[in-house]
């Protein structure tokens, strides 16, 4: 096989895994600091054992995220070193960045967060749990800008070869960064509001812990009813970017073959890439052209408007997309049932709700991975767009056979992980939160007052 | 060659640094891991690094960063150059920092003594491999005319290399010793200053060997310090640094031995890096090919914004990892949030 193809593959696979961890931790940090903010008001040992548990299942999947995050770094070095050499002048301050303003920030505190019960006031918990959320959700940033680069190049120049700087702000703030940061973020809540709702309502369907489990699902449900609402003008927002500066993204995840007015979205659709024609399809008409551009008459470029070579795999980054939409519309339903079920007062009671909430609990990862498809894939044949094709971007000097290798390796140990983070996770869970009379007095006493 | 590309030779070394300095007792600790015998000693062990090493381990992160921002050819000749040896670093440290993480997770002894190994293995790795990567860089990598690494897997593992592998290995074991001996007390601070003992023999045996070998195979490296010889001062404070750590851990004064063990990790690598001023990357096979801070660096603009971005970003890193190190100051006490 080729070296290029096995490094796209080995770079899928291994930021496809990572990118299980951040969302959730992310949104995680969050869900904690409002925790550990009332702890903090109240000195409640309710809300530090709540605070105490979720910090523990957040713990072990930051770990997960930091080791499989080390790879990421490297791996523009590793295995596409054309593409460093091209893009350095750029891409490498975000990442620099992302280290020295934000990573620091989140790693040094969960420190604190982590081991300094007993040994800081209440208040510097808190803190540290700020900064490690508030770390986290820059960490974020600084790879949605080097990320959005790579979408919608912008301040800088090609010279001697390579792309220059030419204005900062203009390339942290390129055309797709605020729409992409703010809908990766968003995402982000949505995963760490639905894992804590899951794992909650799994307690009251055992009926174990209901005190914390109600607390804590009634806080993650609001947050999980947010979070998927408002990514509908975000997700929307983000929408019209694509349209607006990657219109043959656009169209490959939209399944629009033929340049067209009044474009129709597809609720539905089977695109026959022989053809160039989507079948069994569901329409309606007009809305595509009138959610990308605010106008039913306004024209949507189609995938026949770019030479062939250049066209991103249309039916990869249609279904992804497809999916990760109908994924965000099912959650803003479910959330929308349990608000109405938390107003009638029968949320905590209804078992059907509570299984639904245990088993959404993946979905919104899966939306985050296709999203992220259909991001990167809309972006192919490019690795910068319109500016430096994938298949120039390898590293030239490595062997096929250690690619293979390593893609071998990073399988059986991000297999691992997985398996072991699952088993984990799982029985952190059925352990379940502290409660008073099991820890005693000890706990209390060795802790400084605030 | 402007101010702004010696500044940033400076500045990645000072990262470089921190990293060694920081993680470097890190990955001390985890080479004496399995030196240890009960559960106990164990979790002392990792309880020492705990709330530290995930911080420390952001320097390597920053300084990757800071190399792809100030000298992209850098990055990108090194780094897929040395990709079976760096995917090596990469397992391990994976594996070094979940088992860290995962080995409390359960109580069974089956499930710890797994996650002891990959956590030694995961740090014994690293801690050769950075030299044996450090050792050829002095050497000096075969590069093409499109700044390719053009050399094998195996010429990597040259006997100078191997040698600098080695030095770097006794120096992480003998500065990772010295924290314990800091961080612990009774019988196991007995132990690890036993350790501290033979691993600093180690350091300073190779250290002379290594510059001897230096001077005979690598005479190019010292270059520099013929030209200004004003920077013989550098490989004096290393060797200096080293024989204090030594004696001071005889008599038994912790702190100030872990602080001179700190210092002669800075010398050694401050003499790598007058070593190969104003290369960055020397090439092997001709010197003309080699990368030097003038053709391998960003523009100035990058590098400009780079340093605002480091000047206003690190000493707050510096303040608050200070601030933590002070909370987490003492030896270690295991609670009910330990390992």
């Amino acid at each position: 096989m080729d070296a290029v193809l096995l490094s796209r593959i080995q770079f899928g696979l291994t930021a496809g895994f990572h990118f299980i961890f951040p969302p959730l931790t992310i949104g995680m940090a969050w869900l904690i600091l409002w925790i550990m903010t009332r702890y903090k008001n109240t000195g409640d040992a309710f809300y530090r054992n709540m605070a105490r548990f979720w910090i523990k299942l957040f713990t072990v999947s930051f770990v997960v995220g930091v080791a499989t995050g080390i790879t990421m770094e490297f791996q523009f070095g590793t295995n596409w070193s054309n593409y460093s050499r091209y893009v350095g002048d750029i891409f490498g301050a975000p990442l620099a960045a992302e280290g020295i303003l934000s990573f620091f920030l989140e790693s040094t505190f969960l420190g604190v967060l982590i081991f300094g019960w007993g040994r800081v006031s209440r208040k510097t918990l808190w803190f540290a749990s700020l900064m490690v959320a508030i770390g986290a959700t820059l960490s974020a940033f600084w790879i949605i800008v080097a990320n959005s680069w790579q979408q919608t190049p912008a301040g800088y120049v090609i010279r001697n070869g390579r792309a220059e700087l030419t204005d900062f702000w203009a390339a942290v703030f390129n055309p797709s960064t605020v729409p992409r940061y703010l809908h990766v973020v968003d995402g982000c809540l949505m995963t760490g509001a639905f894992f804590v709702l899951g794992v909650s309502a799994w307690y009251l369907l055992k009926r174990r812990h209901i005190e914390f489990a109600q607390s804590s699902l009634r806080l993650a449900l609001v947050l999980a009813f947010v979070s998927s609402v408002v990514q509908l003008p975000i997700g929307h927002y983000s929408g019209q970017q694509v349209a607006r500066t990657q219109p043959e993204k656009l169209a490959a995840m939209e399944g629009i073959f033929k340049t067209q007015r009044r474009a129709p979205s597809l609720v539905f659709g089977v695109p026959d890439m022989k053809n160039e024609v989507v079948r069994a399809k569901i329409a309606i008409p007009g809305m595509l052209s009138w959610m990308a551009f605010g106008d039913v008459d306004a024209e949507v470029k189609g995938l026949e408007a770019f030479d062939k070579d250049m066209r991103p795999p249309m039916p990869y980054t249609f279904y992804t997309f497809r999916l990760m939409v109908m994924l965000g519309f099912g959650l803003i339903a479910l959330t929308t049932l349990g608000l109405f079920l938390l107003w009638r007062k029968t949320l905590y009671g209804n078992r059907l709700f509570l299984r639904l909430a245990l088993w959404s609990i993946p979905l919104p990862f899966i939306a985050n991975e296709f999203g992220w498809f259909s991001a990167e894939l809309g972006r192919q044949p490019w690795a910068v767009y319109h500016e430096l094709l994938t298949s120039d971007a390898a590293s030239p000097t490595v062997p096929a056979a250690q690619i293979l290798f390593s893609i071998i390796m990073f399988s059986l140990i991000y297999s691992l992980l997985f398996a072991v983070w699952l088993f984990l996770i799982r029985r952190e869970i059925q352990h379940g939160p502290e409660e008073e009379q099991a820890t005693g007095g000890e706990a209390v006493a060795r802790e400084v007052p605030a | 060659m402007s101010a702004l590309q010696v500044t940033w030779f400076f500045l990645i070394g000072v990262l470089l640094v921190g990293y060694a300095i920081l993680d470097g007792f890190d990955l001390g600790v985890g080479i004496w891991h399995l030196f240890t015998k009960t559960d106990k000693d164990r979790r002392t062990l990792l309880n020492a690094i705990g709330p530290v090493w995930d911080g420390n381990e952001v320097w390597l992160l920053t300084a990757g960063g800071a190399i792809f921002a100030a000298f992209p050819h850098v990055y990108a000749t090194v780094f897929s150059g040395l990709y079976l040896a760096l995917m090596l670093v990469l397992f391990a440290l994976i594996f070094r920092a979940v088992s860290l993480e995962f080995r409390s997770k359960m109580p069974s002894p089956g499930w710890r003594k797994t996650w002891d190994v990959a956590f030694a293995v995961g740090s014994i790795l690293p801690a050769l491999l950075f030299g044996v990567a450090m050792g050829n860089i002095l050497r000096g990598l075969p590069l093409s005319e499109s700044k390719d690494f053009a050399g094998t897997f195996f010429g990597l593992l040259n006997p100078y290399a191997l040698l600098i592998g080695l030095l770097g290995l006794a120096m992480f074991a003998t500065h990772g010793a010295t924290y314990i001996v800091l961080k612990t007390e009774g019988e196991l601070a007995k132990r690890a200053r036993g350790w501290a003992g033979k691993a600093w023999t180690a350091y300073l045996a190779l250290f002379i060997v290594a510059v001897v070998a230096t001077m005979i195979t690598q005479p190019q490296l010292l270059a520099n310090c013929k030209a200004m010889p004003f920077l013989w001062v550098v490989p004096v404070i290393a060797l200096v640094a080293i024989v204090v750590t030594g004696v001071l851990t005889r008599k038994g004064q912790a702190g100030p031995a872990f602080v001179w063990s700190a210092l002669s990790i800075a010398g050694l690598m401050a003499m790598c890096g007058t070593g190969i001023f104003p290369n960055v990357v020397p090439a092997l096979n001709d010197p003309e090919l080699s990368l030097t801070i003038m053709n391998a660096s960003s523009s100035p603009l990058t590098l400009k914004v780079m340093l605002i971005v480091a000047l206003i970003g690190m000493p707050l890193v510096l303040i608050y990892t200070a601030w933590v190190y002070r909370v987490f100051s003492g030896k270690v006490q295991l609670t009910a949030d330990s390992y």
